[in-house]
């Protein structure tokens, strides 16, 4: 069976009871993704090359896309790995949008090719293992 | 979605055939005729939906003499499991720290 060429995503959709300016700076300020996503040197700029630190001591390459303030935010999301069945390219594109109670938002994570099972797998076991110690650390931050 | 999930999902959508599918899965290996057999359908039928099955990647063939048998890929549905799930579990998780980090921000 051929490969197909082309890729997949995945679609997250959540409602939030705040408003829009207050995710944005979530989804923007360094020491705010850090406290829900991972450690990095993001700057909202486009052409901007930062990285995500996992704490289990993967490191995503990451540049800058679009920026629309309090509205749409995207950057690549990559796993450089010699094994190009590990290799990771992505899009992660964060869309916010005013609703009468809050702002919703979507995540679309974009990119991913079929051949990539295999690394995600491995990769998830790793993200596992951070997930649960940062969930430890948000209930002690209770 | 990709092509090779509507690919698959477009050949499971057919109860007869995913009723071969599960068969193969649950009792192993087995014969066009074995298939029939227990089936409802006429030997053509049965062959036709396992062309498809073997298409979408599902099933394969074996050769033996005048016998070919039929077997599940195991792995064949991996990319409707590993992949949506596993990075929509990543993402929701994300986004509950998200939630909880947003009620502890200053207004």
């Amino acid at each position: 069976m051929n490969e197909p060429a082309e890729t997949r995503s995945v679609v997250i959709e959540r409602e939030f009871a705040f408003p829009a300016e207050r995710i944005w700076r979530a989804l923007t300020q360094p020491h705010l993704i850090e406290e829900w996503l991972m450690k990095n040197d993001f700057k909202p700029v486009v052409g901007h090359r930062f990285n995500l630190r996992g704490e289990w001591g993967g490191v995503l390459d990451c540049e800058v896309l679009t920026i629309e303030p309090q509205k749409s935010l995207a950057y690549t999301w990559n796993f450089s790995h010699e094994d190009a069945a590990f290799d990771l390219k992505s899009v992660v594109t964060f869309t916010l949008t005013p609703t009468s109670t809050g702002t919703h938002l979507r995540v679309e994570q974009a990119g991913f090719r079929p051949t990539q099972k295999q690394a995600f797998g491995g990769a998830h076991a790793g993200w596992k293992q951070f997930l649960a110690r940062l969930d430890d650390v948000l209930a002690r931050a209770g | 979605m990709s092509a090779a999930h509507d690919l698959l999902f477009r050949t499971l959508a057919d109860p007869t055939r995913r009723a071969i599918f599960e068969r193969l899965c649950r009792e192993g290996e087995q014969t066009v005729g074995a298939l029939t057999a227990r089936s409802g359908v006429s030997q053509p039928a049965v062959s036709k939906h396992l062309g498809a099955l073997k298409q979408a990647g599902l099933v394969r063939d074996r050769h033996e003499g005048r016998q070919t048998h039929y077997s599940a890929r195991p792995g064949a549905l991996n990319p409707l499991i590993d992949w949506t799930s596993q990075m929509a579990g990543f993402w929701q998780k994300r986004l509950d720290a998200l939630d909880d980090l947003l009620k502890r921000m200053d207004q």
